[in-house]
């Protein structure tokens, strides 16, 4: 297991690139479903508060 | 594809396929961070190096995509001023800004041990970090007028001149001398790297093309529930 982590002397690189798309790619969609939920909410009061 | 390119039909149809495209884009980047990282040796020449393939092709070939998607649907709406098109246009460029980045910083990751240098001057890497800029631009451009339609048009114009860059990024391991490795995956004559390479990483490739289609359609909705809240506003106003 810990062969594993050192990456062949590389861990260095390979796991700095591995973090950063995965966090980024994870942080995107998280952004992407709150703006969503959000808007969704905003727009249901906005017609909430004024029926047509 | 036009009875499909109203508002309405859209949010009926992208929120029918969103949850199995979002659960297939998970189930791919799982099976190919697994094959990426447990199944796949080390390379011979590039040692454990190499798995960092398997996230920066994928995001540089999803931000060239995203790119011509942007570009597209500029076209489309500057020809028939389609407002499904704008919406379209401007929720895709933030996603390939973040794939653009991620192909740079990956890249960056490999080149150091590869290389010896984190950044090279040369055709590839300067073309690729002109496609972030030309996203940087085309975002910058919709936040700076204040009216809608005129913003888009001119991002549009933008969008369409910046993919000029699309082919230069593509060729230019050919044109010029280049310590970045040339075609070995799609060319004449089929791959230059092995199987057990190439699962892993077509696995991961198809896992962001669908993440990336995922999120834009998610960002797309939240587009139009946004301009649907501020007509309403407006017509609350008057």
């Amino acid at each position: 297991m810990s062969a594993f982590w050192a990456m062949g002397g590389y861990a260095a690189y390979v796991w700095p690139a591995y973090g950063v798309s995965l966090l980024s790619l994870a942080g995107a969609s998280w952004l992407a479903w709150r703006g969503y939920r959000r808007a969704r909410a905003r727009l249901a009061a906005l017609e909430g508060s004024k029926p047509r | 594809m036009i009875r499909y390119a109203n508002p309405a039909r859209f949010m009926d149809l992208s929120g029918a396929i969103l949850p199995w495209l979002a659960a297939a884009a998970a189930a791919l980047l799982a099976a190919g961070l697994y094959l990426g990282l447990f199944v796949a040796p080390g390379d011979y020449q590039q040692g454990d190096t190499v798995r960092i393939m398997f996230v920066h092709v994928p995001a540089a070939w999803t931000a060239m995509m995203a790119y011509a998607l942007m570009a597209a649907a500029s076209l489309v709406g500057l020809v028939w001023r389609h407002p499904l098109a704008d919406v379209a246009a401007k929720t895709a460029a933030p996603l390939g800004a973040l794939f653009t980045a991620l192909g740079l910083v990956t890249g960056s990751l490999w080149g150091r041990p590869m290389w010896g240098a984190w950044w090279v001057w040369d055709g590839r890497l300067t073309s690729f970090l002109l496609l972030l800029f030309l996203y940087l631009g085309y975002i910058a451009l919709w936040n700076a007028f204040e009216e809608e339609t005129r913003a888009a048009r001119a991002a549009a114009i933008l969008a369409l001149v910046g993919a000029v860059n699309l082919p230069v990024i593509e060729f230019s391991v050919q044109w010029w001398t280049t310590l970045h490795q040339g075609e070995s995956i799609v060319r004449k004559g089929g791959p230059l790297i092995s199987a057990v390479f190439l699962w892993p990483l077509f696995a991961m490739a198809l896992g962001y093309t669908l993440l990336f289609f995922s999120l834009w359609m998610l960002r797309m909705r939240t587009e139009i529930l946004d301009r649907r809240a501020r007509s309403l506003m407006l017509a609350g106003e008057t």
